[in-house]
């Protein structure tokens, strides 16, 4: 990217805000020029969110100020943010469900709407040309995680827009649905939109982006040109120096089967839900199996299947040789089965209660509990000793749950399963939102419960950690399941085929992805 | 049968559907924003007792019925301050709000119970009037009879065809999204509430001022529950507010009918009917999973709270 003359379109001076406990953006600077694309990098709690909250007029920082072309202004809200000609795509979609395409759009632009007609043609027409066709009348309901996004960015497109804000983009997306977005945003940038795009994927960031600003503990720690750092200097800069960012393990294949499901088809009752379609899997003991797929292709129903919340037909789900299909949650956990689900709070802690009492939760199994009574003096042990052992950032076993932040969380629900030792895990999204130190941690434990021979199923978004830790590995779509190959056998491109829908095409290598 | 019969019942099925309809319209719009307000009952007592009055001492009904939409609205905005500033839980508000309502509105009106004043006139359109079965029904009402045909219009263009409708809708479903595309929630909010204390209000004088003229304790007799039942009848469709006013108002003179017919079935057992109906309602919609997610406004009843 050349230094351009004029103005930048919006510099960033001195931001700070903060949250009561937390600095969460301290002294930032930011530069943006006009048809850039930019990254800002950061880890989950680096002060990227509020730092586009404050840009996208949502939050008031507390020092600091904009500029905007040159000149300094005060966004007020996001109506004023639009204005000016800023768009932002957010990471959870700020749509109406039960509203169309056309009307959604109608309200995010306010009195320049004009008619629900000549606005639905615009729409339409707006969307062919940057390839990523909506179809205006469809109800949002309707419409795939990926088609969501295109309507919050056609969304922008349909404004005279001078800066577009994407808030970790592809994290809902195929990597086939990657390299489309990735085309758009480059003929936007190519007519002159500037770009601040937010992530924490560092190849992403790579292939597309002209400069980054990287994000640490709310200050600026860095800034480059991605095109000519690799990805390990900037994990560096977004971690710091001390954290081990990445490593590989071994891949096994285990022999005995543990987990058995056959011919596994389930009816979704929730209308957004979807139908499993003949499920077959086998998980050996000592292997992980890891499964890929978009949000909403049915791993909710596949994980509510296992965990024992939704009962099936009892001989499509075994463990080793025992049909469990209509056993319950915790029929199944005194088999041996360890869940640790996809929310945090509300499924996987209860939000309100300290951190013993959710240790208890599901540790009342192995102790914690005798002839009917508590016994608290070992919950208490039992939540520290999880605490101690997966460095749990917390004042102590009191705290209650929702006021550890997500990652801290995580790990302490994983290490409340693991410790249990378990003979069969089911992990979704370990790792969603950790940062890449206690990802690694968490890596690391179910290695470990792998080599003592448990059989563990990840369910994951993310197709790096899949091929990181997954010693199988398979995708899910619209509710079939793909087969399942040894990982080193597969490939990012064949999986992201599979999580498309294509499972029988032969894995020949094509375009790889910038 | 006969005709007469007819007549009569259609014209006081549309007379008690009235107050039904004008209330559950408020409600309706009310809950369209997410909010939640059970103190229909409360709102309207004070309407009817403060227009009673308000009519009595000056002898102008035109001034009783404003001081009583405005008693609705001043009632509505304590609901709204509560739940919308100090995010108190909408349920237990509304619910205090019947309560201080029945009470309040009993003690001012304690020296006004069983006095007489000139109520609404009916007012007759020359020509359609008399016309067979439905002309009594129609066009042989008063002005706030005419006046709920033109606010159910109104309300129907309003949240099927107009912007600040898609609005509204948009801000019961998701308030946070709405905020985040900078849609004014709290106004929104606000406004709903009131159009729902206005309506409150407009129905409880209604009440007072034309129904039956005079002012009782407690006179709304449980209208504002039922206005709430009707909500969910009509399933947040203003189309279908219209026909249930009208077949719950109906259910109520029912036992008359039954009389005029020569049954005698005890007018309990008949008041029955609209919550049976709405029960109905509530069992059909709630069959089809689909359907149920969709016809609730999806953050009805969820305080919202601005963010940063």
């Amino acid at each position: 990217m050349k230094q351009n003359p004029s103005p930048p379109r919006l510099t960033l001076r001195g931001i700070s805000k903060q949250y009561p406990g937390c600095l969460a953006n301290d002294d930032i600077h930011l530069d943006i020029a006009p048809a850039e694309i930019h990254a800002l990098l950061g880890e989950n709690g680096a002060g990227k969110s509020t730092l586009m909250k404050v840009i996208y007029g949502l939050v008031k920082p507390d020092y600091g100020e904009l500029l905007w072309d040159g000149l300094p202004i005060e966004v007020k809200d996001p109506a004023h943010a639009r204005k000016l000609g800023i768009g932002m795509v957010f990471q959870h979609f700020s749509l109406f469900e039960t509203l169309t395409v056309t009307e959604n759009i109608a309200l995010a632009l306010g009195d320049d709407a004009g008619e629900l007609g000549p606005l639905a043609e615009k729409i339409r027409s707006v969307s062919e040309k940057y390839g990523m066709a909506i179809n205006p009348d469809r109800e949002i309901h309707t419409l795939s995680v990926g088609e969501r996004q295109r309507v919050e960015i056609v969304r922008c497109l349909v404004q005279n827009i001078k800066l577009l804000i994407l808030d970790e983009p592809t994290s809902v997306l195929t990597p086939q649905e990657v390299d489309t977005l990735f085309v758009t945003l480059r003929q936007l940038a190519h007519e002159g939109c500037s770009i601040l795009f937010i992530s924490h994927k560092l190849n992403e960031v790579k292939a597309l982006c002209h400069k980054a600003t990287v994000l640490r503990a709310g200050k600026v720690s860095g800034e480059c040109i991605p095109a000519e750092e690799d990805t390990t200097s900037m994990a560096k800069l977004m971690v710091g120096d001390d954290t081990p960012i990445s490593t590989t393990y071994p891949k096994k294949l285990g022999s005995t089967p543990l987990l058995k499901i056959s011919d596994l088809n389930l009816t979704s009752d929730d209308p957004f839900g979807v139908h499993l379609k003949q499920i077959n899997l086998t998980v050996n003991a000592g292997e992980i199996v890891g499964i890929a797929g978009v949000a909403g292709n049915g791993q909710e129903e596949l994980l509510a299947s296992l965990s024992g919340e939704q009962r099936c037909q009892n001989d499509t789900i075994h463990f080793a040789d025992t049909p469990v299909g209509k056993l319950s949650p915790d029929q199944r956990r005194q088999w041996g089965l360890a869940f640790v689900p996809e929310e945090r709070l509300g499924r996987g802690a209860v939000p309100e209660m300290s951190l013993t009492e959710n240790a208890l939760l599901t540790g009342f199994l192995s102790g914690l509990v005798s002839k009917g009574m508590v016994a608290w003096h070992k919950a208490e042990a039992f939540a520290d000793e999880i605490i101690a052992q997966y460095k749990v950032k917390t004042p102590g076993r009191h705290a209650q749950a929702d006021s550890l932040s997500g990652g801290n969380l995580q790990k302490f629900i994983i290490g409340r399963e693991i410790m249990q030792n378990p003979r069969i895990l089911i992990a979704a999204h370990p790792t969603w939102g950790v940062d890449i130190g206690a990802a690694t941690a968490i890596h690391k434990a179910l290695i470990k419960l792998r080599d003592q021979g448990a059989a563990i199923l990840v369910v994951s978004e993310d197709i790096d950690e899949l091929f990181l830790i997954s010693d199988r590995i398979g995708a899910i779509c619209d509710g079939a399941l793909s087969p399942i190959k040894p990982t080193p056998e597969s490939s990012i491109q064949e999986l992201g085929r599979m999580m498309a829908g294509d499972f029988n095409s032969p894995t020949c290598e094509q375009g790889a992805t910038p | 049968m006969d005709i007469d019969l007819i007549t009569n019942i259609l014209y006081a099925m549309i007379r008690t559907g009235t107050p039904l309809l004008i209330v559950a319209l408020g409600e309706l719009i009310c809950e369209k924003s997410g909010v939640l307000n059970l103190g229909q009952e409360g709102m309207m007592l004070m309407g009817a007792v403060i227009g009673f009055i308000v009519t009595l001492l000056s002898g102008s009904l035109l001034l009783g019925f404003m001081l009583a939409i405005i008693a609705g609205v001043l009632m509505s905005l304590i609901f709204g301050l509560i739940t919308m500033e100090l995010s108190a839980n909408q349920v237990a508000t509304g619910l205090a709000l019947t309560i201080f309502g029945t009470g309040l509105s009993a003690f001012i009106g304690s020296d006004y119970v069983g006095k007489p004043i000139e109520g609404l006139d009916p007012i007759f359109i020359s020509g359609l009037t008399d016309l067979p079965i439905i002309g009594r029904m129609l066009f042989g009402q008063d002005l706030v009879v005419y006046l709920s045909f033109i606010l159910f219009a109104a309300a129907y263009w309003f949240v099927n065809y107009s912007r600040p409708g898609l609005v509204l809708k948009a801000v019961g479903e998701n308030p946070h999204a709405a905020n985040a595309i900078g849609l004014p929630v709290f106004k929104t909010r606000y406004l709903a509430i009131m159009f729902g204390g206005a309506m409150a209000g407009l129905a409880g004088g209604y009440l007072s001022l034309a129904y039956t003229p005079l002012w009782a304790e407690n006179m709304t007799a449980g209208r504002g529950w039922i206005a709430l039942a009707l909500v969910v009848f009509a399933s947040w469709k203003v189309g279908r507010v219209l026909l249930g006013a009208w077949l719950f108002g109906l259910a109520s003179i029912l036992h008359l009918v039954f009389q005029g017919l020569g049954f005698s079935v005890s007018p309990n057992l008949l008041a029955i009917l609209p919550y049976l109906a709405t029960v109905v309602v509530l069992v059909i919609l709630s069959s089809n999973q689909a359907r149920s997610r969709l016809v609730a406004p999806m953050s009805l009843g969820n305080p919202f709270y601005a963010k940063g």
